[in-house]
């Protein structure tokens, strides 16, 4: 049988994004999707921010991969959602292959499809180690995070860790009041981000 | 129809940087052309859902990557072209093989949902059937590029 994994005392996901958004100050470009589109904007609103809404699911790393590869002097940032990824585990294999090594991906892991009412993936109930199958993938830096202040201590020195990396954070599911409103219209968005990068 | 030299030389000429690819029988003996070539950079994806985001995320950071991929690939990744063809309204171009389509007596689905397929897109595509087309992809990605929309050549593969 597999062993429940149990979420409900993950950390806040808005206070773990919270930690990610105050380091993310310079020329990261940041990709959010899904549940993480809808919070990070409350948290901060930046030119290099990428709210990839409407998506695809499972095209947050790539995009985000994508835009590494473009841009290989700038750290990207790429928040996924665990169901997100679940679409597609081999983008983690993507990525290594690729030799992408200005990218992290964060991985919020809290078991359910949330933006679209709270259901569970299928993994909700098993203790999958994402952080092991990153590592196995070929990320040189991949790490878990459960507890609040440990991220919280160790966030900046993690994201300076040799690329690509992979941080899971074993959150609990956002506050309703966080997954209301939308996003600027993604057109709009891209047109910003790319008179940011000065790309014609 | 194109071998790995002369199709590294078309895509470089074109200004190509990246080739976002999952290949089929007919398209993989490209692959050291493509891989060896100073000019662009072949980037591999797992799955074609990956491709179009992927490729995104490059013309978006100011390059000009190229997705490739068999019309199975295709039809896996719908929802990936939808989001980023539709969507983000980007003008990403694709060349994408269409098995047993020299094959008359084949009735191969990949073939027969070809064409239907992307009429319900309503993307901008030509075909390369036999080798007297083969200019017609740098016309076509040049028309497009042009434009600033998407398009598709769609290359005529024979039984694999």
């Amino acid at each position: 049988m597999p062993t429940r994994n149990d979420r409900s005392s993950g950390m806040s996901v808005v206070e773990a994004l919270r930690v990610v958004a105050d380091l993310c100050c310079g020329q990261q470009i940041v990709v959010t999707n899904q549940g993480s589109a809808r919070i990070w904007p409350k948290l901060r609103r930046r030119p290099l921010d990428v709210h990839y809404n409407p998506s695809t699911m499972s095209g947050a790393i790539p995009l985000a991969l994508g835009l590494a590869l473009a841009q290989r002097h700038r750290e990207v940032l790429a928040i996924s959602g665990d169901g997100s990824l679940l679409m597609s585990l081999g983008s983690l294999v993507t990525v290594v292959g690729s030799g992408a090594t200005n990218l992290t991906i964060v991985l919020l892991d809290n078991g359910l499809y949330e933006v679209t009412g709270g259901q569970e993936t299928p993994a909700a109930r098993m203790a999958i180690d994402y952080a092991g199958i990153a590592r196995a993938a070929g990320f040189p830096t991949s790490l878990e995070f459960r507890d609040l202040s440990d991220w919280r201590a160790r966030a900046a020195d993690v994201l300076t860790l040799p690329g690509p990396r992979f941080i899971r954070l074993v959150v609990s599911a956002a506050p309703a009041e966080y997954l209301t409103g939308s996003t600027p219209p993604l057109p709009e968005q891209l047109a910003g981000l790319k008179t940011s990068l000065e790309i014609a | 129809m194109f071998t790995g030299p002369e199709i590294e030389a078309v895509f470089a000429e074109l200004g190509i940087t990246h080739v976002v690819w999952i290949p089929d029988t007919a398209i993989g003996p490209w692959e050291a052309s493509l891989a060896g070539s100073s000019r662009l950079r072949l980037i591999r994806v797992c799955r074609e859902g990956e491709a179009w985001p992927l490729a995104a995320g490059l013309h978006l950071g100011g390059q000009i990557p190229l997705v490739v991929m068999q019309t199975t690939g295709l039809f896996e990744s719908g929802d990936a072209l939808r989001n980023v063809l539709f969507d983000m309204k980007l003008p990403i171009y694709s060349l994408i093989g269409v098995r047993n389509w020299l094959a008359p007596q084949s009735r191969d689905s990949a073939k027969t949902f070809a064409e239907p397929i992307l009429n319900a897109w309503g993307l901008d595509r030509q075909w390369i059937v036999e080798p007297a087309d083969k200019p017609k992809l740098a016309e076509h990605f040049c028309r497009c590029r042009l434009a600033g929309v998407p398009g598709i050549t769609l290359l005529a593969e024979g039984a694999p």
